[in-house]
């Protein structure tokens, strides 16, 4: 059973989505760090880019695969989290506490196509 | 619909991550993960299911006179492979030069070899084998001269790889692992179970010999001990154990019948040799500079392009392939290393100033090295004539990444989502 904060909102594509005021902080979801496994490397976008829905944002790679985050919403890049780089496994150990990207949005509020905690349990299988 | 292997049960205990690959349900790695299972095989000992591995058998009075035509290496030595039980690796090639597959010799009599080959191209290697076969067989060749058989799916093959291979071995013989040794066992008994372990440690790298099963598996047995080629066979109870491997360490590969394999796997498991996936085979067989089918050779990859020079005898008389093999290649394997964190994968472009010179054929992060590592097929106008000279990998991982890379090093780019990252040519192995 994966952790699954219930504060957060979730993507098809296992990024985590934490709102606060008009920022966003996107991550990769638990469940999405333990079907990757230990990961190895970690960048993303710098800020001031400004990003669409289903825009690249950053990347993950395990020692077999290479995976991409995607932008949950239209914005611009606030803060790249630069730490990720040289620790990805800060990563596998707490997914929640390891964010990519704050993005600020037009608007406070949630992005569109999101799922509750309980909508990405069910999504996941779970 | 893919196939269960004997120790699917096994993997599943082991709460194995089971992924399809050449048609068969197969661990790509257990729980501790890839980077754990790897390290295991680098410094103490691991375990691979490789019953996916297919086994074609020829055998008649012409099998090694239809080899020779079938296969790209020399065998004019194989007397002493067959009187010695050494196994040889070849790659089989396409009347173009490219590799239909690459795959092991096991040359277990004068009139009988067992080859193994990869799984994904069982179906297409016995095919293209059987249509060899036609072509060659001249009028006077008698149907009992030669068979073409395919028994893999009565084999099963355990890889045991790593330093301490040995020593898990000695643990079982000695019946510290397994099974105990019942009080009514006799003393001969006893004595030939210890005896087993003797025979594999005096086999050198790619030596092969027979052991009974029973012995192996610590049952009573009261047989021959030394057995021969002839008491080899599918399903039956001898294991054929070689010094063999696909991890660049020592190790041992064990072929036995598909039922006794579950109990072979936990006695070695309870001695002490790590389950390991097909991650860990891959960034293993990576690191030791092994090609792997489908990457570094292919229908569209020449063994002579893959680096194999010392696998072929283009000068021997008429083989499949040969004539595609005695141009010469404008394209070279070689080895790269990442000089910052980029981690290169298969398909990715390598750049020499802005043009593309080639492309990666396997790519990985190292877990020895704890860098990105590339085998990548490249033009021979961007590398360096010969590859004397080139640093390790090793030396090339431990540079710090702000030194001034441009003295000494060659240089060859890998595009990275769109970006250039630095890496450097290098000596393989790897490691």
């Amino acid at each position: 059973m994966s952790n699954i904060p219930q504060e957060l909102r979730y993507a098809k594509t296992h990024e985590w989505v934490q709102l606060t005021g008009n920022l966003i902080r996107v991550g990769i979801t638990d469940h999405a760090q333990c079907e990757l496994g230990d990961l190895v490397f970690a960048e993303a976008k710098p800020a001031g880019t400004p990003v669409k829905p289903g825009q690249v944002i950053g990347s993950v790679e395990s020692v077999k695969t290479a995976s991409d985050l995607y932008s949950p919403a239209d914005g611009v890049i606030a803060a790249s989290n630069a730490s990720l780089a040289d620790q990805p496994e800060q990563i596998n150990t707490d997914p929640y506490a390891s964010w990519f990207v704050e993005i600020e949005l037009a608007a406070a509020d949630w992005p569109a196509g999101l799922m509750t905690a309980a909508e990405y349990k069910t999504f996941i299988g779970e | 619909m893919a196939e269960q292997t004997p120790l699917y049960r096994e993997h599943l205990q082991l709460s194995g991550k089971m992924v399809e690959f050449a048609g068969f349900l197969l661990p790509v790695q257990y729980s501790d993960g890839i980077s754990a299972e790897h390290l295991a095989v680098r410094q103490n000992a691991g375990l691979f299911d490789v019953s996916h591995m297919g086994e074609i058998e020829v055998s008649g009075e012409q099998t090694y006179a239809f080899l020779d035509y079938l296969l790209s290496r020399s065998l004019a030595k194989i007397d002493q492979a067959i009187t010695s039980r050494r196994a040889l690796y070849a790659v089989m090639c396409a009347a173009d030069g490219t590799a239909v597959d690459d795959l092991l010799i096991y040359p277990l009599s004068p009139t009988r070899c067992l080859l193994i080959v990869n799984a994904a191209n069982i179906a297409a290697d016995e095919a293209h084998i059987r249509a060899v076969a036609d072509e060659w067989a001249r009028v006077d060749i008698l149907p009992a001269d030669l068979a073409i058989d395919n028994p893999s799916d009565r084999w099963a093959q355990l890889a045991l790889q790593g330093p301490q291979s040995l020593q898990v071995l000695t643990k079982i013989a000695s019946g510290l692992a397994g099974p105990a040794v019942p009080s009514t066992l006799t003393a001969r008994f006893a004595a030939d179970r210890l005896a087993w372990v003797a025979q594999l440690s005096a086999l050198k790298k790619y030596q092969f010999t027979y052991l009974p099963l029973a012995l192996l598996l610590g049952e009573s047995y009261d047989g021959p001990t030394h057995l021969m080629a002839d008491d080899f066979e599918a399903g039956g109870t001898t294991v054929l154990v070689s010094r063999t491997g696909y991890t660049g360490e020592d190790g041992f590969e064990f072929y036995l019948r598909p039922e006794a394999a579950p109990l072979l796997w936990r006695m070695l498991v309870a001695a002490g040799a790590k389950p390991a996936g097909l991650g860990a085979r891959d960034t293993l067989r990576l690191e030791a500079g092994m090609p792997l089918y489908g990457h570094e050779l292919s229908r569209t990859i020449t063994p002579r392009e893959a680096g194999l020079d010392r696998f072929l005898a283009l000068d021997k008389a008429s083989f499949v392939g040969q004539a595609g093999l005695l141009a010469e290649p404008s394209r070279q394997l070689v080895g790269l290393v990442s000089l910052g964190k980029a981690i290169p994968r298969a398909g990715y472009p390598v750049l020499s100033g802005d043009q593309v010179v080639g492309a990666v054929t396997s790519g990985t992060f190292s877990p020895s090295l704890n860098k990105g590592i590339a085998l990548a097929l490249v033009e021979r106008t961007a590398i360096p004539a010969d590859d004397l000279g080139l640093p390790s990998a090793g030396y090339l991982a431990a540079l710090p990444s702000d030194v001034d890379h441009t003295a000494g090093i060659h240089t060859l780019p890998i595009e990275i989502r769109g970006r250039s990252e630095p890496f450097a040519l290098c000596l393989t192995p790897f490691i």
